[in-house]
């Protein structure tokens, strides 16, 4: 067992990147994640193979992960919801390049400027693509800091098993506050070599290109078709969930993150009031644990589906549930947590 | 029989994509020749832009990694900062550096990045069919300023050398053209001096290279280099603007 340790959930996501292995980080400062930031400069700029620069721009800053990410090294970038809209343009190169590196989107409420408060509002920028083209990042949603440690962990595994990027979605909320984590002891994860694909300079070998284009659509089409097979694989292979009191509930509530914390508390309150429900948490938000909401629709009836958005993560859960059963949703948006209590009376209007 | 002149290791033999009378090839030729020179093919990477030369990496017989419209500066950074023993260089037109990659460019060389950059000025978008550039001159027709370019509501051309030696962090910036043999001789020096300033780990060294575009300029390829040297060069000097002191 490891020391248990107090700490800020940004920056706890900045020392389980350094754990991981990630010496290289790009990034620009925005709130509610601008502790990472910091955290990063304050370890990188005094380790030797490493680099952290506060870039010009969050474009600049993805676009040095992609530099740095095509040289085999780990690379990390962070941000929040306006900052990561300026990174699509990157990551849609990157994810045609096939490089692995991990984004970071603490999301704060929009659209536009918006707040500086937590919010889900970028669930459909994240888990659809993002950017320009038909291509998709795994998406990791933590709900504690601890699992911000572990998530990001994991995350670069991710990244190099299947040369994707991974982004790990939280929110302000997490980004801002305090938990004990622990940074666990990890089993060692078999991984590809990237000896075949880096790029390193040609000796004793033909140059090699990172080349994210091509003009002959039918090369283009193949490249896609290959995206295709991965994502078809994370889908087969990487789905992660949390179930919670599903057994004999009267309704399931699929929530994920910051608001799936609040959902347990409504579990227990809605048990003294004699009323059994259930959770389920998506912690892969793509690929989607659609097979496990599907089967549950087959006992449970009901469902209600609670985001800090207006409504999005609800479609993929409606898509799952198929029309077996009634999907129903509850959002607060702009930047608004939604309170038990008011999570509690939608539930009962659902029953 | 001994070979006297042949192509530079640096270039693969894979035929340019460039119009006739177009100065790319001749740039890459020189590129080349200078990698060959230092013996650093091996380990090189370079990164090619959007425009024109993204095609680059099919003609530079290294690693090569194809960036976004303007990205470029900024990936080699990422490269350079996790690889500082490799040579990185960019090859970037003006579209590509002096309009849509203004920031990096501009942050790459303030933070004296150890990179070189290849810079080609030939006052259009070639790729695009001949649009307006940054770097389009005042009267310039093209495609988006069919009038002649209007500096009161389009804008002066930028000179990208003049403006970015006023940074600190350039240590190399020089201005060649490629418009006849005495200017490709010089030309090929300051590249090599660029390359030799990051071999040096001196830090940001940048050679804007004024270039022909016959096709877009509507000329034939003698009357493009004469139009470089007319047009082109009253307005963008030739010349060192930059120097370490211990190369000057």
């Amino acid at each position: 067992m490891g020391e248990k340790i107090l700490m800020k959930g940004n920056e706890a996501i900045g020392e389980a990147a350094i754990r991981a292995g990630c010496r290289y980080y790009f990034g620009y400062p925005i709130t509610p994640q601008s502790e990472l930031t910091a955290y990063m400069a304050k370890k990188l700029l005094k380790m030797k193979n490493a680099a952290f620069i506060q870039a010009e721009s969050e474009i600049a800053a993805i676009n040095m992960v992609y530099g740095a990410a095509a040289t085999g090294v780990r690379a990390m970038t962070s941000s929040s919801s306006p900052g990561i809209s300026l990174k699509q343009e990157g990551i849609s190169y990157i994810a045609l390049a096939e490089l692995p590196c991990v984004v970071v989107n603490m999301m704060r409420g929009g659209p536009g400027l918006g707040d500086i408060q937590p919010s889900q509002g970028d669930y459909f920028q994240a888990t659809k693509g993002g950017g320009h083209g038909d291509y998709h990042l795994i998406v990791l949603a933590p709900s504690s800091v601890q699992e911000l440690v572990d998530l990001t962990m994991d995350a670069f595994d991710l990244a190099d098993k299947y040369r994707n990027p991974v982004m790990i979605l939280g929110d302000g909320l997490l980004g801002q506050m305090m938990e004990a984590v622990e940074f666990k002891e990890r089993p060692k994860v078999d991984l590809p070599d990237k000896g075949d694909w880096i790029i390193t300079g040609c000796k004793d070998r033909e140059p090699r290109h990172i080349v994210p284009f091509d003009l002959d659509p039918s090369v283009l089409e193949k490249w896609n078709y290959n995206l295709g097979e991965k994502y078809k694989k994370i889908k087969e292979k990487e789905v992660r969930y949390e179930a919670v009191n599903t057994e004999n509930a009267e309704l399931i509530i699929v929530a994920y993150g910051t608001v799936a914390r609040i959902v347990k508390t409504v579990i227990s309150n809605a048990k003294e009031e004699g009323i059994n429900i259930g959770l389920i948490r998506p912690i892969t938000l793509f690929p989607f644990p659609e097979k496990v909401i599907n089967k549950t629709a087959d006992n449970v009836k009901k469902f209600l589906v609670v985001e800090m958005s207006l409504g999005q993560m609800v479609e993929d859960v409606k898509l799952s549930v198929n029309g077996k059963a009634e999907v129903n949703f509850y959002g607060r948006a702009g930047g608004i947590i939604p309170s038990p209590e008011e999570i509690l009376k939608e539930v009962k209007k659902c029953l | 029989m001994k070979k006297v002149f042949g192509r530079p290791v640096s270039l693969t033999d894979v035929p340019f994509t460039y119009c006739p009378g177009c100065h790319h090839g001749i740039a890459h030729r020189l590129v080349a020749e200078v990698l060959d020179e230092f013996g650093v093919r091996e380990n090189t990477i370079g990164v090619c832009p959007v425009g024109c030369s993204v095609f680059a990496y099919l003609f530079f017989n290294c690693d090569m990694v194809c960036a976004a419209h303007g990205r470029a500066p900024a990936i080699a950074t990422g490269i350079k900062r996790s690889r500082p023993d490799s040579i990185v260089f960019t090859y970037q037109g003006d579209g590509d550096l002096a309009s849509i990659g203004t920031a990096e460019i501009v942050h790459a060389a303030n933070r004296g990045e150890n990179i070189t950059v290849i810079f080609i000025n030939n006052a259009i978008y070639g790729m695009t069919g001949g649009q307006m550039a940054p770097t389009t001159l005042a009267g310039q027709i093209t495609q988006t300023s069919p009038y002649g370019r209007d500096p009161k509501t389009m804008g002066y051309p930028i000179r990208v050398s003049e403006m970015l030696s006023t940074l600190k962090g350039a240590t190399y910036i020089s201005r060649v053209a490629l418009n006849k043999p005495a200017n490709i001789i010089k030309a090929k020096k300051s590249i090599k001096k660029a390359f030799q300033v990051q071999l040096d780990r001196k830090g940001f060294s940048l050679v804007e290279i004024l270039s022909s575009c016959p096709t877009n300029w509507g000329l034939s390829p003698v009357e493009a280099s004469k139009w470089v040297e007319e047009n082109m060069i009253p307005y963008y000097p030739l010349g060192e603007f930059r120097v370490p002191e211990e190369v000057a």
